[in-house]
């Protein structure tokens, strides 16, 4: 089975408390810690599992800059065979469906059985495995926590609201987001990824995919974000101060007051 | 004058409540566009959700087929880009059924696509002014959208006012036949219930809530002990089901329980919209968090910036020592 996995490097939210610039415009990213999307090293890892038992290849693909090959790297000293990194000033400015046109561009060249992209990423937005499945006129299941392999078709589970799990066929090749909880993603250590260090990783631009340059980048995207914002939420908490031992005593007064204790 | 359409969501016959919530999205996207329900399903079910939303919108187109007893996304997918206008602003709720067929429909539609918006500002020419955030809630952000040719947008359910006592006395328009091939590469099997475990979260008063802030599976026992001194119940976030550290059915959020306690102590919890989103009946929430920023600290009563694996065994013996 031919899986490919497209994963995101975004700022990592456990490392990072996020600030605004100076213009208050943009995140200070400086300082920035980035990591692969967290969604993403469950798909990688389901890939690896599923090439296990039934054999094939796992590749591992990304929309991004210079600084995204780590992302690759990583995934491929996890156990995927192939990166492949799409990288061009043409898609600077795209939106969504840009990333998926891009994206989309690359697939049709290869001839995956199976696709898989994260639930989401750092912005929430989870688009880019319904789009491209849109585009490719593959069926398309998010959110799932579960994978039976059959002959031409494979059953998912999606974990949809409650925790309750919708099981459906899906005829191949489909496109499929992965839903955190799947399994447990393996651990990579620094040697792992010395060891793939060297490993070629083609970089492809629009010309390289063909793709109409109307669709990606600025000129395609009928989103765009303008500026990011600390929202004011009015009062917000009570924020309790002093030494441990005062702030616990106030804690109890209000605990106490209301029905905590 | 925009033309926008609301896909109700719906479940044995009762309309989710973000049905009572997209008036409120359409009138802050353009207070004078037109407002129209979508229903798809089958049978009295259907017919009872499409009768009920007739006291809050004017319009409802309802599509019934056999087809659509169990919302398949790819199925539904195909009857609407049959039966809605391709330029129209088309709602869907950001929730399992919204992520699943919304993104897709947008390419089907060819329309813009913005996902999880939390507030509208209006329409300026064709650009529509969104609202949204990033990174787990930490940063929120401004979209302009290009509606000229369409646009498909999900709306985080919660974010906008329901209406309240509307009675519009609407029209039902029976869209069924125009609905189209339905063949799909996709087919619903059946629903897994989710197990029930030891535990019952939705009976306790109090929570005692941990997050990855917990760091290891080991620290989980100081948060039972804290739980034990307060007469409480152990609960998690997400990430801790997925390490397996608790049991699924510990889970608050949309995508497990749902509890209203009185009292809720959000432990190393960032506060994320899903994690909020099993939250409910107004807790008194209290949130330890060593992130000032922390977005938890936006909806808590309280809150305190320390290390939970230092604060709480100091407050057990403290309650302990009451
Ligand atoms: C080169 C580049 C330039 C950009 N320029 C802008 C800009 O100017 N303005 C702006 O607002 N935004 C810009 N973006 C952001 C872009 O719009 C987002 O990447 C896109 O919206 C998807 O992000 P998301 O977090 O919504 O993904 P989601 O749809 O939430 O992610 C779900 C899954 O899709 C897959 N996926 C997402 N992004 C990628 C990717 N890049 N490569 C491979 N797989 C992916 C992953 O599997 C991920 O788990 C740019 C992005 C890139 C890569
Ligand atoms: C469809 C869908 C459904 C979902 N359903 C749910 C759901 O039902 N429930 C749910 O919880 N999530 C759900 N999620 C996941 C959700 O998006 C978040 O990823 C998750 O809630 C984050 O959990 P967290 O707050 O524990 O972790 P994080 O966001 O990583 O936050 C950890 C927090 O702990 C703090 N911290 C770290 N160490 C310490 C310390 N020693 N002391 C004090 N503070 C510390 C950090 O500052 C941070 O704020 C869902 C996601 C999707 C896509």
């Amino acid at each position: 089975m031919e899986i490919l996995v497209c994963v995101k490097r975004v700022p990592d939210t456990a490392e990072n408390e996020f600030e605004l610039n100076s213009a208050g415009n943009d995140l200070d990213r400086d300082d920035l810690v980035y990591s692969v999307n967290e969604w993403d090293n469950y798909a990688v890892e389901e890939a690896i599992q599923i090439i296990d038992k039934v054999g094939g290849n796992v590749t591992v693909i990304t929309v991004g800059d210079d600084e995204s090959e780590e992302v690759l790297r990583r995934e491929m000293a996890m156990g995927a065979n192939d990166g492949i990194l799409l990288c061009d000033d043409a898609f600077d400015g795209s939106d969504g469906k840009g990333i998926a046109s891009i994206l989309k561009a690359e697939i049709e060249k290869g001839s995956y059985d199976l696709v898989m992209t994260g639930a989401q990423a750092d912005e929430g937005a989870g688009q880019i495995g319904g789009m491209v499945a849109a585009m490719l006129g593959m069926p398309y299941a998010s959110l799932v926590n579960k994978i039976e392999i059959g002959d031409d078709k494979i059953i998912v589970g999606r974990e949809i609201e409650g925790g309750n799990q919708e099981m459906n066929e899906m005829q191949l090749p489909c496109v499929i987001s992965i839903q955190t909880g799947i399994n447990e993603p393996r651990y990579v250590g620094i040697r792992g990824i010395r060891k793939v260090a060297k490993v070629d990783i083609p970089v492809k631009g629009a010309g390289d995919l063909g793709v109409d340059p109307e669709s990606i980048g600025e000129a395609g995207a009928k989103t765009k974000r303008v500026d990011y914002f600390v929202p004011d939420m009015g009062e917000g908490a009570e924020m309790l101060e002093g030494s441990t031992d005062e702030i616990i005593e106030k804690l109890i007064e209000r605990l106490k007051a209301k029905g905590g204790l | 004058m925009t033309q926008i359409f609301a896909y109700i969501p719906f479940k044995n016959g009762a309309a989710e409540d973000v049905a009572l919530e997209f008036p409120a999205a359409a009138k802050k996207i353009d207070k004078g566009a037109s407002l129209t329900a979508v229903v798809a399903g089958s049978g009295a079910d259907l017919d009872k959700v499409a009768q009920e939303m007739t006291s809050i919108y004017s319009e409802v187109i309802k599509i019934d087929n056999a087809l659509f007893s169990y919302p398949n996304a790819e199925v539904v997918r195909k009857a609407l880009v049959n039966i809605i206008p391709l330029d129209a602003v088309f709602l869907f709720a950001h929730d399992t059924f919204g992520m699943d067929l919304a993104p897709g429909l947008s390419v089907k539609m060819d329309s813009a696509y913005a996902a999880d918006i939390v507030d509208f500002e209006g329409i300026d020419g064709t650009t529509l002014k969104a609202v949204r955030q990033e990174l787990g809630g930490a940063v929120s952000t401004h979209m302009a959208i290009d509606i000229s040719s369409g646009a498909v947008m999900t709306v985080r359910p919660g974010a906008f006012a329901p209406v309240e006592g509307s009675s519009e006395g609407g029209t039902i328009v029976d869209k069924s036949g125009d609905a189209g091939d339905l063949s799909a590469k996709r087919k619903f099997l059946e629903i897994v219930e989710a197990e029930v475990g030891d535990v019952d979260i939705t009976k306790s008063d109090v929570l005692v809530s941990v997050g990855r802030g917990i760091e290891d599976e080991e620290n989980i026992e100081i948060a039972q002990e804290l739980a034990e001194a307060m007469n409480a119940v152990v609960s998690c976030s997400r990430p801790i089901v997925d390490a397996k550290w608790l049991e699924k059915s510990r889970q608050v959020g949309t995508s497990g329980q749902t509890v209203k306690p009185k009292v809720y102590m959000a432990m190393g919890i960032s506060g994320s919209f899903q994690h909020l989103g099993g939250l409910k009946g107004n807790p008194f929430i209290v949130a330890v968090n060593k992130n000032p920023k922390a977005p938890i600290f936006q909806v808590a009563d309280v809150g305190i910036v320390e290390d939970i694996l230092d604060f709480m065994p100091e407050l057990t013996e403290a309650i302990n020592d009451l």
